[in-house]
């Protein structure tokens, strides 16, 4: 460190250049910021889906509905400790098809199976109360502007109610957090017994059951066990880990890990090009400064890492630009980018960011450094290099 | 007629000078390579996306849904709506005097997908035998057209290129039977290409639905749309809204166009930006190594105009390399690339990219753009530079 003036000193000899270079890492790590974090969201779905619930629903696709009464049968296999339901609503809300989920539900029962989230007792009663009670997430509602004891009106796409009616009601009368992930506060549950009693059709079908096992080894036999209850019957069933059903489902809207891969391997190989040719060019200038330097007694080692920490300096530097803007850009971008579960430069980002920086400046910068390490003091201070 | 001589003759001399500074003009040529490929790509994809919508979308057709429902998939319709909706005004009549129409219903079945083996959702839809009066585009490439009555279907091109063995002949299990691929069918790119067609009372029976979800008709021409929609407004016993197949496509296709736009030219924009100061660093470089150059040639009498120019346009051949280079790299790699997402029907909708003259055309305005831009200040330096200074320097 007591180098350090040196090598910024270094860094800036060519202000303007310097500058330009910078300036394109930070271009290369604000895009790096940005798409990772993309990727990062429509993979989170998977990441933090719990290995000891299962999701039960119909072998032949995941639109066909399930009849209740497999519920009790479900509950008597052993290893199951509790037993929910859910079903897909949708809908649209002012207008727009609604950026979050809408499941009816019976609160206790889903409560139970989803420990993550967290709603006041008082609240909870006072859902079991209301017929058309509605509980939302955190982020939903601050996203909305609603508050407990808001109307709410979505209306329905799939499910209209008995006499064709396409609005459906509710008072929001909780509000639930889920410290863990902020994208389990994006979803909307009201009441299965107000949805399955004004429902047109469908009465007694649920989407899929959502099972807690006891023991996460004791996954596979239950859900083997379900399946092979159902197996022959009218609605063959399908039971699977939440893990693997979330994959299943992100893999569904095509690899956009590839697509980001691809877009940032593109970048990083220009910004390679671009900062490797400076800092080859920067050293090339500087031959006579770093036989000086040799003359007055730098080891050729300590000339090696002047250079290189140079080089580190310069991507570090623009780098951490490039990932503070991408934090700032999706902070300000939040509202837009909440129905994608996009939420904000997590710590693997900027973690990932880092190792990048120093990869690449290692193999921007080792090259030169080595060809000054080797010059010999006479040849470069006789102009011979 | 002077300056244009000189701005050719120091133009002339740059550029012969450029292969002996070949690394660092190399930047220039990289950077925009990348910025053009990438933003060709992501655009390619969104085009492929919007053409494979747009092919099925027609003026003088229409479709019809149950009230409120945004697509086929959360619609459903019951038998008696079916029959009224097709002898509606302005429903157009074939030869045997029958309205062409064609109830239809759209399912999904889980298959495995070509390559990782993970499931997908399928679409398969039921159709009546108007369907193929309404799309004549559609066309038996392989074996022959089902019948009504035995679990058979026909498979779209997309449709057998997404997923795993489904060929002429093969057996797919779904729906407790199996069901036999009796032929392959193209639709002139379109979304039909995703699907899975049988015959709609044996689809229906097999997922024991009682009704269709949609009805689509051949209108007597795209005029008589306003009496068809009316006519169905005015009927107590419809509870249904329709829709021309072109608004229903374009609305189906506008989320994901606009993500993939929005996408491309976020991207497209940074990069660009990235690839600028590159662009200007490299000019800058150039202008300096040459700075003796430059002034020798002002003191011989060249003009301050004639510098600039030149460096300008050693700046632009760079840059149209570039992007010719990205934009090739792009075409090569990924024209006629097949991907697939899940589409408004909560399905699997496959299609290409298609790298287009006019996105080639495109990528090339941005590189030029980006060179433009990256040699003007460097070609300004270089041309105010008092020559006096710049002899005496280095």
């Amino acid at each position: 460190m007591k180098y350090f003036h040196l090598v910024w000193a270094g860094l800036f000899r060519k202000k303007v250049r310097t500058v330009l270079t910078l300036l394109s890492v930070v271009v290369a790590f604000l895009l790096f910021g940005l798409l990772q974090s993309v990727n990062e969201a429509f993979s989170a779905g998977a990441e933090q889906a719990r290995a000891d619930r299962l999701i039960t629903n119909s072998r032949y696709s995941i639109i066909e509905m399930l009849p209740i009464s497999y519920l009790p049968q479900i509950e008597s296999v052993p290893g199951v400790k509790e037993v929910s339901f859910a079903s897909w609503f949708g809908g649209s809300y002012q207008d727009r098809p609604v950026q979050f989920a809408v499941f009816p539900v019976e609160p206790e029962r889903y409560l139970s199976t989803a420990p993550e989230i967290e709603l006041p007792p008082a609240q909870l009663e006072r859902w079991r109360e209301t017929r058309d009670g509605a509980v939302v997430g955190r982020s939903l509602a601050e996203r909305n502007g609603w508050e407990i004891g808001e109307r709410v009106t979505l209306v329905a796409d799939i499910w209209p109610q008995r006499g064709g009616n396409n609005d459906w009601n509710f008072e929001i009368v909780g509000i639930f957090s889920s410290p863990e992930s902020e994208q389990n506060e994006g979803a909307f549950l009201f009441q299965w017994e107000y949805f399955d009693e004004a429902r047109q059709f469908g009465r007694g079908t649920v989407g899929w059951f959502i099972i807690q096992v006891e023991d996460p080894d004791l996954a596979e036999n239950v859900a083997q066990t379900v399946d092979a209850l159902f197996a022959n019957s009218t609605n063959e069933t399908k039971t699977q880990t939440e893990k693997a059903f979330a994959q299943g489902f992100a893999r569904q809207f095509g690899d956009v890990g590839l697509i980001v891969t691809s877009i940032l391997g593109a970048v990083f190989f220009t910004i390679l090009v671009l900062t490797g040719n400076t800092m080859a060019q920067a050293v090339r200038e500087r031959i006579p400064e770093l036989a000086i330097l040799k003359t007055l007694g730098f080891s050729d080692r300590a000339v090696l890492g002047l250079v290189v920490a140079e080089a580190l300096a310069l991507i570090l530097l623009g780098g951490l630009v490039g990932l503070a803007l991408a934090a700032g850009a999706l902070g300000a971008l939040s509202a837009a980018l909440a129905g994608f579960g996009v939420q904000g430069i997590s710590t693997s980002v900027v973690l990932t960011g880092v190792v990048l920086m120093i990869a690449l400046g290692l193999i921007v910068g080792l090259p030169p450094a080595v060809r000054a390490m080797r010059l010999k003091v006479v040849d470069a201070l006789g102009g011979h290099q | 007629m002077n300056a244009l001589k000189q701005v050719a003759a120091v133009s002339l001399m740059n550029l012969r000078s450029v292969p002996q500074r070949w690394s660092t003009s190399l930047v220039i040529v990289v950077g925009i390579a990348g910025v053009v490929g990438v933003l060709t790509a992501i655009l390619a994809m969104g085009e492929g996306f919007r053409a494979t919508l747009g092919a099925a979308g027609k003026e003088d057709q229409a479709i019809v849904l149950r009230s409120g429902a945004t697509s086929e998939l959360t619609s459903g319709l019951g038998r008696e709506s079916v029959d009224l909706i097709a002898r509606s005004a302005g429903v157009a009549r074939g030869g045997d005097g029958q309205p062409i129409a064609s109830a239809e219903i759209l399912v999904i079945a889980d298959l495995p997908k070509r390559g990782t083996g993970t499931l997908a959702n399928a679409p398969i839809r039921g159709v009546q035998p108007g369907a193929f009066e309404l799309r004549p585009e559609v066309e038996i490439v392989a074996g022959r057209n089902f019948e009504p009555g035995p679990r058979e279907l026909i498979v779209g091109r997309g449709a057998a290129s997404q997923f795993e063995g489904v060929e002429v002949g093969a057996r797919l299990a779904f729906r407790d039977a199996d069901w036999t691929v009796v032929g392959i069918f193209s639709a002139g790119g379109g979304a039909h290409e995703s699907e899975l067609w049988g015959d709609a009372e044996t689809v229906m029976s097999a997922y024991r639905r009682g009704g269709f979800q949609s009805v689509t008709v051949q209108l007597e021409d795209a005029a008589a749309f306003e009496a068809f929609q009316a006519a169905l407004a005015d009927d107590p016993r419809l509870n249904v809204e329709a829709q021309t197949l072109r608004a229903y496509y374009a609305a189906q296709s506008r989320q994901m166009s606009m993500l993939i736009n929005v996408l491309g030219y976020a991207i497209g924009y940074i990069m660009a930006i990235g690839a600028l100061f590159g662009a200007l660093n490299t000019m800058y470089a150039a202008v300096s190594t040459r700075a003796r150059e430059i002034a020798t040639l002002r003191a011989l009498g060249f003009g301050g105009g004639a510098i600039v120019a030149s460096v300008l346009l050693e700046a632009l051949l760079l840059a149209v390399i570039g992007g010719v280079l990205g934009g090739s790299l792009a075409w090569l790699l990924f024209n006629g690339y097949t991907v697939s997402t899940l589409g408004a029907n909560f399905s699997q909708v496959a299609f290409d990219f298609r790298v287009t003259g006019e996105l080639l055309l495109q990528g090339i305005a941005w590189a030029l753009v980006i060179g433009f831009l990256g040699g003007l200040l460097p070609a300004w330096r270089a041309a105010r530079q008092p020559v006096t200074t710049a002899l005496r320097a280095l």
